[in-house]
């Protein structure tokens, strides 16, 4: 529990209520998280007819020659990539920021875009640019695009949005009077960044780094398409799993996969617990001032990311247009009649629509409160660290484990939830469970930067906690709500390895009928389904762009002086 | 008029809700190719009245994966064109209902289940074949190769693509096809020196032809229907089902067992051997269980059926660990693609 200063009410009604809703906000967990994955999981220590073996399956998997090297190359890429990437996000974030550089709002749009677009899209670019064909191939100097090029190639373009998300948020919550205290102060630009700025955004880095890594090292997608023959452990568990259906085997291997991301969320825990709320009520916001200096390289380094961005998706866009890479490159617009390939038509881009909109409605509203009881309900006992902890297990669970575990545990004859299995209810339940973590984080970083004073002034006032709520911390909270609501949105339009599992006769989603495409040789028409899935997932960005700007005037205005 | 309109109106959604719970709804868990879902289905809900079909469709290994998760309580009612070695792995599993389907007996006798009554019935052979792309192979001047041995020239030097059997059914055929035909140890051998000429093993069954067709390699190791939707879109690739005999895989039939509506199950499973439905299979394979049903699939070798190697399908399904774990320990402990 964050401390709250030196106030301590009683133990009252509300508290109770409080504790109450986390309970509930708990039990929705452990039924959503924590028993699917317990099913699986209780499988590593069974052999493949039920039996308990203990730990020889682990003994076994250890006794594997490519464990020790697919755990290495796991943990290398998933460093070089964070290296790479958190450094340029926290750039590009602090150009959006602490600049003055015109353009921000394209830029921000644009830095999306990797987000937006099922991960076949970077993958089909990266092959027109740098495959053996490829357009661009020369500058790889005869190093093959499949194996560790293209994998960190892929992960650093998909990665790059989700830190600078988090590192925008870091950033954005400065307050303006230790910048004046620190220029009154006579602190050189340098020192005010390395005393001032650093420090504010630590939690920021650390958690950019850590999503990052456990985003690459569970990622199965990039390394299948791209990564040839390299193995990494998240290709592991497809190779079980998929390739020999040895689910003992596979529940192993996804355990394993747990262990740097929960090293991953100790360190990450260990930070948070240094830094405090910091944005007070008496905080003002910073307003950079002009300054070529800093404003010009900012702009060009932003433009060059962009320009990249732009470049990786526009190619897989056109890729969507043309017959046949790289032999016929006449237009068309026939792999956009999706019914030639797909009995479900343009019908799968619908129930991907309604699948994502119903679990970013739903999503939004509980992650937002059970962060904000989480974070402000003053619950006494292990409960809250309880949730915290299970909050952050799904970003180190990769999909298709996630996936498997659903089936296992919403498919048994005994479990009364059974009816939801095959409907699209489950895959509602399922992306929303998958993508929990990184909008967790985000509500908590939103609610964190709120002074505890405002709770502890109303309960003072004997205003009840709930109208806190709703009177200051929602409309306050209103931006990262939105930006909550279209983050599950547009994952859940994308994803593909844990739904695959589940979807039944009439809801299969549209991210599944690219894969089916591609699997079938029709490679330009699963570009088109997935640009179809972009152009939704634009759409809804561009709205909610056109609204934010209203939503912080509107909402914001009480941080100016 | 407005009260006589909602009465039709009623008895109209009535009559059509009647005609659909005379329709039993069966679940039908497939691997078939997409363009082939449509045909089967309509011409089952023509032949077999009373039933309507509702497939689940993926790629082998995530439907196989699928139905063995789901065993505890299983929501598939039949399985119509999945690899038989998954069937087998679920006949291990006590998965399959026995059925014997009325007619099963004139399908030919390596094409179906040797238990009494059967657990599965075969619908037609895919054989492992040799994707070739013809531009990339005219610019690197390599020889065409018409048979298996062809590829362990010293030309073939990382130009070959071939799936991974421990992510892959198709690379497990394509193993166990070597296997089959040249006994175990100069299997192994061939294996050791066509090993020398491999680019990628790659996880997905289908990529090592997609991406021979895209050029990114000369040779990819494959399935032969996989070209058929490549070709019709202008790749320049010829299938080549090679000379020295090919391993086969088929495509198979069962009833899930604990299905929910096992009588509609049967009924669709007694058309699915009937020589008609096996007639709507040789539209897309040279080689179909039933042997008086006339295929009519086009580009295909006359001599096709001899090519195809002696398989003991049983066999094979019952060694494949330990087989994939010699392949894994001979083969995949390298790990840089080169």
């Amino acid at each position: 529990m964050p401390d709250g200063g030196a106030f301590h009410p009683r133990v009252s009604d509300e508290q109770r209520l409080m504790k109450l809703a986390l309970g509930g906000a708990a039990t929705f967990l452990l039924l959503g998280l924590i028993l699917p994955l317990g099913w699986l999981f209780a499988r590593a220590f069974q052999d493949a007819s039920g039996g308990f073996v203990g730990f020889a399956n682990f003994a076994e998997y250890v006794a594997t020659p490519s464990l020790a090297v697919s755990a290495w190359n796991s943990l290398w890429t998933a460093a070089l990539t964070t290296l790479l990437v958190v450094p340029a996000a926290f750039t590009y974030a602090y150009a959006l920021t602490r600049s003055r550089m015109p353009g921000k709002p394209v830029f921000r749009a644009v830095m999306l875009l990797p987000v937006l677009a099922p991960s076949l899209l970077p993958a089909l670019a990266l092959v027109y640019l740098f495959g053996n064909q490829g357009m661009l191939r020369g500058l790889l100097m005869g190093e093959s695009l499949y194996g560790p090029i293209g994998i960190i190639m892929a992960q650093v373009f998909y990665c790059f949005p989700h830190a600078a998300l988090i590192l925008c948020v870091a950033l954005s919550g400065a307050d303006g009077r230790l910048y004046e205290a620190a220029a009154a102060l006579k602190a050189g630009r340098g020192r005010i960044f390395l005393t001032v700025t650093l420090p504010g955004a630590r939690g920021g880095l650390i958690s950019a780094a850590v999503v990052v890594f456990t985003l690459v090292v569970t990622d199965f997608g990039i390394p299948k398409v791209i990564g040839g023959q390299f193995p990494v452990l998240a290709t592991e568990v497809y190779k079980q799993v998929v390739g020999q259906q040895n689910f003992n085997m596979g529940a192993v291997v996804g355990l394993v996969l747990l262990l740097p991301a929960v090293g991953a969320f100790l360190l990450d825990q260990w930070a948070r617990r240094r830094q405090g709320g910091f944005l007070s009520g008496r905080a003002v916001p910073l307003e950079p001032k002009p300054r070529p200096a800093r404003d010009l390289p900012l702009l060009g380094f932003c433009t060059l990311v962009a320009a990249l961005l732009l470049l990786v998706v526009g190619l897989a866009a056109w890729g969507s247009f043309i017959r046949f890479w790289p032999w016929n490159l006449s237009l068309t617009l026939d792999n956009y009649d999706f019914n030639r390939f797909d009995s479900a038509g343009w019908g799968s881009l619908w129930t991907s629509v309604r699948m994502a909109a119903m679990a970013a409605l739903i999503g939004t509203a509980l992650i937002f409160v059970v962060a904000w009881m989480f974070e402000r309900g003053r619950v006494a006992g292990p409960l809250p660290r309880v949730v915290g902890f299970a909050t952050a297990i799904p970003l180190a669970v990769p999909g298709l484990v996630l996936g498997l575990a659903y089936i296992l545990f919403f498919n048994d004859p005994w479990n009364p939830l059974g009816f939801l299995y095959g409907t699209l209810a489950i895959l509602v339940l399922n992306s929303l469970v998958h993508f929990y973590t990184v909008c967790h984080l985000a509500a908590v970083t939103a609610i964190r930067q709120l002074d505890p004073e405002f709770e502890a002034v109303s309960a003072s006032l004997k205003v009840p906690l709930w109208v806190t709520f709703t009177r200051v911390t929602l409309p306050i909270c209103l931006p990262a709500i939105l930006e909550i609501f279209v983050y599950l949105f547009v994952n859940a339009m994308a994803t593909v390895s844990a739904v695959i599992f589940l979807y039944g006769p009439d809801t299969k989603p549209a991210s599944v009928a690219v894969v089916h495409m591609e699997e079938a040789g029709q490679i330009s028409a699963a570009a088109a389904m997935a640009v179809a899935i972009l152009m939704v997932n634009v759409a809804l960005k561009a709205l909610h762009l056109a609204m934010a700007g209203r939503v912080e005037r509107w909402t914001q205005a009480w941080r100016l002086r | 008029m407005r009260r006589l309109l909602l009465t039709s109106l009623a008895f109209l959604a009535l009559g059509t809700a009647a005609e659909a719970q005379n329709r039993t709804r069966l679940t039908v868990y497939t691997a078939l190719e997409n363009e082939q879902l449509a045909p089967f289905k309509a011409a089952a809900e023509r032949a077999v009245p009373g039933i309507e079909i509702a497939w689940v469709r993926d790629s082998t290994g995530i439907i196989t994966a699928r139905l063995i998760a789901e065993r505890a309580n299983p929501r598939a009612d039949v399985i119509w064109g999945l690899s038989v070695f998954s069937l087998l792995a679920l006949e291990g599993q006590d998965m399959l209902e026995p059925y014997t389907p009325a007619g099963a007996a004139a399908l030919r006798p390596n094409f179906r289940s040797g238990r009494e009554p059967m657990t599965w019935t075969g619908m037609d052979a895919f054989v492992s074949a040799i994707c070739f792309n013809r531009v990339v192979a005219a610019q690197r001047g390599l020889p065409r190769p018409t048979s298996w041995a062809d590829l362990l020239q010293p030309a073939f030097r990382n130009q070959v693509a071939m799936p991974n059997p421990a992510s892959s059914g198709t690379g497990f055929l394509t193993m166990a096809g070597w296997i089959s035909s040249q006994g175990e140890a100069p299997a192994w051998n061939f294996m050791t020196r066509l090993h020398d000429n491999i680019q990628v093993y790659t996880h997905s069954g289908s990529a090592p032809c997609n991406n021979a067709a895209r050029g990114e390699y000369a040779v990819g190791l494959s399935f032969d229907m996989r070209s058929v939707a490549l070709r019709n879109q202008g790749a320049p690739i010829d299938v080549i089902v090679p000379t020295d005999g090919v391993g086969f895989d088929l495509e198979a039939t069962a009833i899930v067992r604990g299905t929910r509506n096992l009588d509609a199950a049967r009924r669709l499973v007694d058309w699915t051997v009937s020589r008609e439905a096996n007639e709507l299979y040789g539209r897309f394979y040279a080689l179909v269980a039933h042997p008086e049903a006339v295929t009519t699939v086009q580009n295909y070798p006359a001599d096709f059926a001899e090519r195809l190697v002696n398989q003991d399908f049983a066999a094979l399904a019952g060694r494949r660990d330990e087989l994939l774990r010699e392949w894994a320990r001979r083969f995949d402990g390298k790990s840089a693609p080169r």
